[in-house]
């Protein structure tokens, strides 16, 4: 693997990082001369000619540099970080607050807490050799701002995909029957909240669901909502902004977010352009709403898992279609009856 | 006087009798460059082939250079899929791969599958094409039902091994079991567990007892626990078994027969399943648990003390997966126990929560990594970590393989000092020399990419999400990670320069995966323009990124090599950056 520096540490150990706004990397003024030209970072396969050099400090070098090289090497433009506050979390809900929000991919903003800015005002010192030596031991690194952590702990913004689990452990965890705790809770005695395993609220259903017109799919958790007026809304909040960037990439165009967000409403008992369906369990085609949210108790107990909802236990899939080609489809409506009969 | 060998005075078959003793994948790799001939000579004889991506290369081509392999192993998304990152119908269809083999290789016997699309199509064409079918595993895959496994079960006479780990399967009916002819008594493993409806028992009733060489049954929940001694005692052969729901009405019958079901089973090394499980039926296991290797209790809601108890009958156990309810009391009893465990998965009971709902912290690690000398292998979901720590781990065990920590609460210091957790994670790099996979989380600089470039040099799968500062952290790791082959990046403030400073770095790794981060449309371009062997992918929901200034930072990018040029199959939210599209775009 040529293309590493065989020293390892002479690479990196090298660069300053000068975390000034728009500036990246520097050579170091002073000694090491000899070493410039290892610094220099390249695009292209290793020993070539070393016209992407990175040397140069970023500012001043735009339509200069670009001339140079096709292959100029990134400058910031200022758009970039004028519109573009790309720093924190990804938009996308799995579950949602109570709070009905707007986002959507265009103006997506930045759920971080305050916490989670580390960078912006630190300043790192990567080249003294003293600190590198005592790299091992525990001393905590100098320069270093740390955010306030003492604040009071709010419930995390939900971010896809963190943490970590697979959307299967999610599931199977969620139906999870809570047993009652040990019978002596006094053998782990700093145990900070003794209580059952899993409570209700942490259980998660997580089912696909699909819009019309929508290329990607998404998941919802059932468990997080106890009306269809609930989901529905969750529904709105999932597809609203990709419908709109939908449209707007068919016009061509850069999303104006306002404008061009329009609400899902109606997509329950079929009045609106949507409507919600699902497949149940044995594949069959249904409209959400038709039967209950909950189910009286003395049917639960034909359910496994303990959920008492027949809906939330039996649908396997959820669609968005557009209204216009659900009466088309047969719907197997009647199966209410059949279940409750 | 010495006379020079010739290699080609070697008889073909001779060369071909030895090459048949070189198994890695590695080692048939580095035979196939040596000569003319022994490229020739390995081709022919290679019988397993694995392949990282499926769109690395395209199934002509791997048939035509290798026209006999019999194993095939394949696997499509990226690893951040399992975390609902990739969004659905990105690709990774295995469809085409099969088609071509069904006329390529006659004689496949293996088809192993990770993160792949399979529809009910490709596993009837599986089930017709292959006459000598063997083994099918199906790893976190999806798209497929029911009916497609009962052609499997139908078709496939002389079936081995039927593997769904983790897979997403419709689940239209639980009677594709019985599509198993009565003739069927080969099957050596059966894994069903991700199956969500209930399975026709008397036919799995059936098909367990009429096949001798059973040695691994993973049930679904679905299966309930009085049904289970009826199980183990038509296979009492069993290596490895997964339970279904492990609940029931407290009744001394089910009890005594259940344990009277497992002492019987002489040669169970590992266990898991667990559903749902009720603490008091636990001791019914208890009779196996000295032989015990491996136990999943990841799916087990059981509190501490129940756990322990378990656990330290487990003299033998190398494997653990568990709930947070273990604790920092379990691992220490876990520590002191099983002195052979070599892999230990902790994973969160709730994850979503802000506030910690067990009493689990690094203190239940440190003592693992002293008590367990072999331990080489760590997944270890908390909510608290600190550099002392880390520091205790990494010098308790510097023969650590794979380690993997992910603080719950993104940016979280050291919690003990509030500075970031760089000298942590620099001393697992610094000490653990043959690291092969690490993912890091909690409050991180630039500083701690720097401790891995300069020392993670065997390391080849690093995974990062809410860390660094600059393009200086991710060039620290392209330039100084030698053996690097996958990387995988959220929401990190790195960027364009870092990227295309190592543009030649790239070709040297299977997969570059970046989301959320700052890299804009501009250089995705470039690379894509210059690197013809890459293939890289823009991956954006809010549209073509072409209709935005290419200053803007794509959503998600994901870039590999390949030989096989762009795929085809890509849906409308996928852009590859070819020289084509880049004009095209432009």
């Amino acid at each position: 693997m040529d293309g590493c520096p065989k020293n390892g540490e002479a690479c990196p150990q090298l660069l300053d990082l000068i975390p000034k706004e728009r500036e990246w990397l520097k050579m170091r003024d002073g000694d090491g001369s000899s070493e410039e030209k290892k610094l220099e970072l390249r695009l292209g396969p290793p020993g070539g000619e070393d016209i992407w050099s990175l040397k140069d400090s970023t500012k001043n070098n735009n339509r200069e540099r670009e001339d140079q090289s096709l292959l100029c090497l990134g400058y910031f433009s200022s758009s970039m970080n004028n519109n573009h506050n790309n720093n924190g979390f990804s938009f996308l809900h799995h579950q949602f607050s109570s709070t009905k929000t707007t986002v959507t991919p265009q103006n997506s903003p930045v759920m971080a807490k305050e916490s989670s800015q580390p960078c912006c005002t630190k300043v790192v010192d990567l080249q003294s050799a003293a600190e590198k030596k005592a790299f091992s031991s525990p001393s905590p690194a100098k320069n270093i701002a740390v955010p306030n952590s003492s604040q009071k702990r709010t419930a995390p913004a939900p971010v896809v995909g963190w943490p970590p689990i697979r959307s299967f452990r999610k599931n199977i965890a969620s139906t999870s029957a809570s047993k009652p705790a040990s019978e002596s809770p006094n053998d782990v005695p700093n145990k900070p909240i003794n209580e059952k395993p899993a409570k209700p609220s942490s259980k998660t259903l997580f089912v696909k669901i699909n819009m019309d017109g929508v290329p990607i799919g998404r998941k919802v958790d059932l468990n997080a909502y106890d009306s269809y007026e609930k989901l529905s809304t969750a529904v709105d909040e999932l597809f609203r902004g990709l419908l709109a960037a939908q449209r707007d990439s068919c016009a061509g165009g850069i999303v104006n977010k306002q404008e061009e967000e329009k609400a899902i409403t109606g997509v329950l008992g079929g009045s609106g352009e949507y409507t919600l369906v699902y497949e149940d369990n044995e594949g069959d085609r249904m409209l959400v709403g038709d039967v209950p949210w909950h189910t009286s108790l003395a049917l639960c107990l034909r359910f496994q898992y303990g959920i008492c909802s027949m809906f939330v236990s039996t649908v396997k899939r959820l669609r968005v279609l557009k209204s216009s080609e659900v009466s088309a489809l047969s719907l197997g409506s009647s199966k209410q009856d059949k279940i409750m009969a | 006087m010495l006379k020079k060998m010739s290699y080609s005075s070697f008889p073909e078959d001779l060369l071909e009798h030895v090459f048949s003793f070189v198994q890695s994948d590695k080692d048939r790799n580095a035979i196939s460059l040596v000569c003319k001939s022994w490229y020739e000579i390995e081709r022919w004889c290679r019988k397993r082939i694995f392949v990282g991506n499926c769109y690395a290369v395209s199934p002509r081509v791997v048939i035509r250079r290798f026209p006999d392999v019999r194993s095939v192993e394949l696997k499509g998304k990226p690893h951040f899929a399992d975390f609902n990152l990739v969004p659905e119908g990105w690709g990774g269809y295995v469809y085409p791969w099969i088609v071509a083999m069904a006329s390529g290789y006659p004689w496949l016997e293996e088809i192993r599958l990770k993160r792949m699309v399979v529809t009910d199509e490709s596993l009837e064409l599986i089930a017709k094409s292959f006459k000598n079918f063997k083994v099918l595993v199906l790893s976190s895959c999806e798209g497929f039902s029911t009916h497609g496994l009962a052609a499997i079960a139908a078709n496939c006479k002389n079936l081995r091994e039927l593997d769904l780990r983790e897979s997403e399967v419709e689940d239209l009916s639980g009677n594709w079991l019985s599509h198993f002819p009565d003739s069927c008594t080969s099957l050596v493993s059966l894994n069903i567990a991700c199956l969500g409806s209930e399975v026709n028992f008397s036919a799995l009733e059936r098909l367990v007892g009429r096949c001798p060489n059973l040695r691994t049954l993973r049930l679904n929940r679905a299966v309930p626990l009085d049904k289970l001694a009826n199980l183990l005692c038509r296979a009492p052969q069993l290596v490895e078994l997964g339970t279904g729901t492990y609940s029931a009405d407290l009744r001394s019958d089910v009890y005594s027969n259940l344990a009277g079901a497992f002492s019987g089973c002489k040669e169970l090394k590992g266990l898991s399943g667990f559903w749902d499980v009720v603490p008091a039926y636990l001791p019914a296991a208890y009779s196996v648990c000295s032989g015990l290797t491996s136990l999943n209790l990841s799916y087990a809601t059981i509190q501490s003390p129940d756990l322990i108890k378990l656990v330290s009958r487990c003299p033998n156990l190398q494997c653990l997966w568990v709930l947070d309810y273990i604790e920092d009391g379990g691992l220490e009893a876990l520590a002191a126990s099983c002195k052979d465990l070599r892999e230990l998965r902790v994973f969160p009971s709730e994850p979503f929560g802000a506030e910690p709902n067990v009493s689990l912290t690094e203190q239940g690690l440190v003592c693992v990594s002293e008590g367990c000398p072999k331990l080489e292998s760590v997944l270890y979901f908390c909510r608290r970590m600190s550099n002392d720590a880390l520091v205790t781990i990494a010098r308790n065990r510097p023969n650590m393989i794979r380690f993997r920590l992910c603080i719950i609460e993104p940016h979280t210091p050291d919690y003990l000092t509030l500075q970031p957790l760089d000298v942590g994670f620099g001393a697992i790099v610094e000490h653990c020399k043959d690291l092969q996979r690490l993912s890091l989380s909690g409050l991180l600089t630039d500083r701690v990419f720097e401790y891995i470039g300069t020392y993670a040099k065997k390391l080849e799968m690093l995974s990062v999400a809410f860390a660094g500062e600059s393009d200086l952290g991710l060039h620290h790791v392209l330039s100084g990670c030698e053996s690097l082959r996958k990387l995988e990046i959220r929401d990190c403030p790195f960027g364009d320069k870092a990227l295309l400073a190592n543009a030649a770095k790239l070709e040297t790794m299977r997969s570059l995966w970046m989301s959320s981060c700052n890299v804009s449309f501009k250089a995705c371009k470039l690379l894509g323009q210059k690197m013809p062997r890459l293939n890289v992918e823009v991956i954006d929901e809010r549209g073509p990124p072409g209709s935005r200034p290419e200053s803007f930072h794509v959503e998600k990018l994901y870039i590999y090599r390949t030989v096989a040029g762009p795929r085809f199959d890509m849906p409308d939210f996928v852009w590859i950056m070819d020289e084509d599209s880049a004009l095209r775009l432009s």
